[in-house]
């Protein structure tokens, strides 16, 4: 994958009927690239669950998309609320998801713990009131 | 195993007619948590659940998933199946309950999930 680029999505609060669509079009894109079927899995599953996190718990934020030649950066910046306990919002089994999303089969409280796992670099700074920025990298070989 | 072969196994209503028959299924698995599905699913999966909305055909497909099927005649709303014709996901429907669609698969040499490391 030799190409450079920058795609930046929307991401709704509370948009359940559309999640995914970002994720989506992130796969296919890096498909297009010639991305490989591992790159491609754990691109999706962390790209889902971030978009999924910015549906189910964010204000609003964006989800951006980087290729270089060397990896794949995904990057959800949103609105708040910010989470006040980054290191329990770590923890497998531990959600904060409301009714709805748990109606939908969410808020196993995965969501980060399958991110980090999936991402070769996995970073994320928030504070309560701003925002929650999560920064992953693939790399690409 | 195809999708064509699951279909008729199960004895099942395929919703996705237009869907390609042929793609073969290398696992089943039944879980109803998208985010555990998220965390262990595999390309082509035949996987059952009784969620119907249209989060099931984005994860089935970015998964790669070979089916969704739909178990005890639970139907599946018409936005989430015109999503699956669009990212040619089958989705299969049946009366039968998850745990009988398992004993069958089962019985024909399909094989659970591989559980990794």
């Amino acid at each position: 994958m030799a190409a450079q680029l920058e795609k930046v999505f929307n991401v709704e609060a509370g948009a359940y009927t559309t999640a995914g669509e970002a994720s989506t079009t992130i796969k296919r894109t890096l498909k297009q690239l010639g991305a490989s079927r591992e790159v491609l899995r754990r691109v999706s599953v962390a790209c889902y669950e971030v978009e999924l996190n910015l549906v189910i718990h964010s204000m609003g934020g964006t989800l951006t998309l980087l290729v270089d030649p060397e990896k794949v950066t995904l990057i959800s910046k949103d609105v708040g609320p910010g989470i006040p306990d980054i290191d329990k919002a770590m923890t497998e089994g531990f959600s904060t998801a409301n009714e709805e999303a748990r109606t939908l089969g969410f808020g196993a409280g995965m969501g980060l713990p399958n991110m980090k796992r999936n991402a070769t670099d996995f970073d994320i700074q928030s504070e309560v009131g701003v925002g929650t920025t999560i920064t992953m990298t693939f790399a690409l070989e | 195993m195809t999708v064509k072969e699951l279909e008729t196994l199960i004895g099942a209503k395929n919703m996705t007619p237009d869907a390609p028959g042929d793609t073969p299924v290398t696992c089943g698995y039944a879980c109803d948590l998208l985010s555990w599905v998220m965390a262990h699913g595999a390309a082509g999966m035949a996987w059952i659940t009784v969620q119907t909305h249209m989060n099931v055909i984005a994860v089935a497909s970015l998964m790669e998933m070979a089916a969704v099927i739909v178990p005890e005649g639970v139907e599946m709303e018409e936005p989430t199946l015109e999503k699956a014709r669009d990212e040619d996901i089958t989705v299969l429907q049946t009366d039968k309950t998850a745990y009988e669609i398992c004993a069958i698969l089962s019985a024909h040499g399909l094989p659970g999930k591989k559980r990794e490391g």
